[in-house]
């Protein structure tokens, strides 16, 4: 099908050459449309409507963070100006930023509300895309209710269109839902790891609540009640509640199966489980005490398990809380506070929603695109699933390198189509540089190790070589095709290749979750 | 005696500067600093020094043997 042509120029405004240039390079990251828009997802997960009311789906489908299909066109930003918090968790170290909620072992810079609101403003009208503000620490926002509050007052005088959004640990989240609502914000992400206080136990060694520091069983309690009482209070004000889970094997992680019921029930409309991230140098006491992670197919049975319950956010790459950019991409380098603070901002809402109505059209050209390749499979019926690694640098296309990747999007096919189900990276392992082309290779094929096939935009002869001694089929032939629509018809021949008796289907092994947050830019 | 922040080990987190009943908790140079003139140990407000039982990092506000025992 034909890509529609999208001429960014005709909405920069004119005289401003360094918006130009930026839409520039955003041009050549985007090309075209990508899946689903209002489509019913085939798979049901947080690709599509699926299952979310219109109201839901309406304040999700341009987030992204929740909806994994709008993370390839719109972008976010965190601002770091909440640095306190209330509790301790085993997973992190209070000298960096909080491990698993953004960055593990790198320290954001923090900035006063004045200075963060100039900041967002500066980005906002440099990167038309980016939509969504959030507070997520490096501490807790509502450990430092003042500052966090302050930065959406100055923002949303000036900014109205941008959505603001707050991650917590819901320990007071009770007593801020007003402000909450005042300030119209409409997406509330709470950490909850556990319902039951004696898995909390061993994950939180205390909490401060009332001028108190509660220690153990009994401070579990507290943060488990508090948690899901906020919930409560705000999805009964119709504010959007997502849960954030941190998977910590031999602790959690088969009880994560009962927190995804509790809070299904309250009413949170997506659950994202992430895996823990924890290694010796970050301090923290998993990180000391020996406490693994889990490995890519613990992770995706625990998500498969609860997917029936709810919509699963599989996209989540834990990126650090000062990020800016689509996910994936982070241009906070040109966003210094030193570059901010000598910038003169113009705030254009005019081009900013001009911009916003042609990827609108894009997204729409690329569910079509998916839905018609879907057609060519309609009655079939197979046990067969692969997972096919897909290196793409957004607008869901197949337009990476293989060697430029510094993560892989995995897709799983089967006859119901082509879904997304997460996201490797290997953007750590490359600090060897591209002199060490077989450390490199060796580190990304046990990244995809569980994949049939890897999809890039173009490879060299020997990684290619390496890859097939590994089984997996390096393919260049949809290079700048859509995603879904490629991986649908490759599956398609895989099939018939099975059927005839040409490719023996086989189960494959598992993968490893890099430990780290996603750093590169 | 009046508490005291061991600067190397504050991580400038600003927890338990709101903490303190008596405003005694102030930013120097990316840390946090405890004036003794001020701090009350917590007497007569609560049953535990704020500032300790906020702190992520343990052993960092400490008493201070310089200054005498509060007294109230
Ligand atoms: S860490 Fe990244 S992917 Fe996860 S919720 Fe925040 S911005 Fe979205
Ligand atoms: S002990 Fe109490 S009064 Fe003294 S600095 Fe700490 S919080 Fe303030
Ligand atoms: S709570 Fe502790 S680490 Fe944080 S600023 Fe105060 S003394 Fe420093």
């Amino acid at each position: 099908m034909a890509s529609p042509i999208i001429s960014l120029s005709s909405i920069a405004a004119p005289g401003r050459a360094k918006l130009d240039e930026l839409l520039q390079q955003v041009a050549e990251h985007k090309g075209c449309g990508t899946s689903s828009g209002s489509g019913k997802a085939s798979c049901g997960t947080g690709a599509g409507q699926g299952d979310l009311s219109p109201e839901v789906w309406e304040k999700v489908k341009n987030h992204p963070c929740y909806s994994e299909e709008a993370h390839h066109h719109y972008a976010r930003m965190h601002v770091a100006v909440a640095p306190a918090c209330n509790i301790q968790c085993n997973y992190c170290n209070r000298k960096y930023d909080c491990a698993n909620e953004s960055r593990p072992g790198v320290v954001s810079e923090k900035l006063t509300p004045e200075q963060a609101a100039k900041k967002v403003l500066a980005v906002a009208s440099t990167i038309p895309q980016m939509t969504v503000l959030g507070i997520a620490g490096p501490g807790d926002p509502l450990a430092n209710p003042e500052k966090t509050f302050k930065t959406f007052e100055l923002i949303s005088k000036t900014a109205p269109d941008i959505k603001l959004c707050l991650s917590t640990n819901g320990l007071m989240l009770p007593d801020h839902v007003d402000t909450i609502e005042s300030f119209n914000v409409d997406h509330v992400t709470i950490t909850i790891n556990m319902v039951d206080p004696d898995v909390g136990a061993q994950i939180y060694p205390w909490i401060f609540y009332k001028n108190k520091r509660y220690k153990g069983r009994e401070a579990a309690q507290i943060l488990s009640e508090r948690q899901l009482q906020g919930l409560e209070m705000l999805t009964e004000r119709g504010i959007l509640c997502k849960v954030n889970s941190v998977m910590i094997p031999g602790i959690n992680d088969e009880h994560l199966v009962e927190v995804n019921r509790a809070v299904k029930s309250r009413g949170a409309f997506l659950h994202n489980i992430m895996p823990l991230i924890s290694a010796p140098e970050h301090g923290t006491v998993f990180g000391l005490n020996g406490q693994r992670g889990p490995s890519a197919q613990e992770l995706k049975a625990l998500q498969d398990s609860c997917e029936g319950e709810m919509n699963m956010m599989r996209h989540c790459r834990q990126c650090r809380a000062d990020a800016v950019g689509l996910l994936g991409e982070d241009r906070s380098a040109e966003f210094t506070t030193e570059n901010v603070m000598a910038m003169e901002v113009e705030y254009d809402l005019e081009s900013r929603q001009a911009y916003q109505a042609v990827v609108e059209q894009e997204r729409q050209a690329k569910a079509a695109a998916k839905q018609a390749e879907l057609e060519t499979m309609a009655g079939e019926h197979s046990d067969v699933k692969i997972l096919v690694a897909v290196a793409t640098k957004g607008s869901g296309r197949i337009n990476e390198h293989f060697g430029h990747a510094t993560e892989f999007q995995i897709y799983e096919a089967s006859t119901a189509g082509a879904k997304f189900v997460g996201h490797r990276r290997v953007d750590l392992y490359c600090q060897g540089g591209y002199g060490e082309e077989e450390a490199l290779e060796s580190t990304i094929i046990r990244a995809i190790n569980d994949c049939a096939a890897v999809f890039v935009a173009k490879i060299g002869g020997c990684p290619k070589e390496s890859l097939k001694a590994a089984g997996i089929d390096a393919v260049d032939r949809y290079a700048f095709e859509y995603i879904e629509q490629s991986v649908i018809a490759y599956y398609r021949d895989y099939l018939e290749q099975v059927r005839g008796g040409a490719i023996v289907h086989g189960t494959r092994g598992d993968a490893e979750i890099r430990q780290g947050a996603f750093v590169a830019a | 005696m009046a508490y005291r922040i061991v600067a190397s080990q504050c991580t400038g987190c600003s927890a338990c500067e709101p903490e303190c009943p008596n405003m005694a908790i102030s930013e120097k140079n990316g840390t946090f600093v405890i004036d003794p003139a001020k701090c009350t140990e917590c007497i007569n407000y609560f049953d535990e020094p704020q500032c300790v039982a906020v702190c992520p990092v343990d052993d960092t506000c400490i008493i201070d043997n310089n200054y005498p025992r509060y007294s109230a």
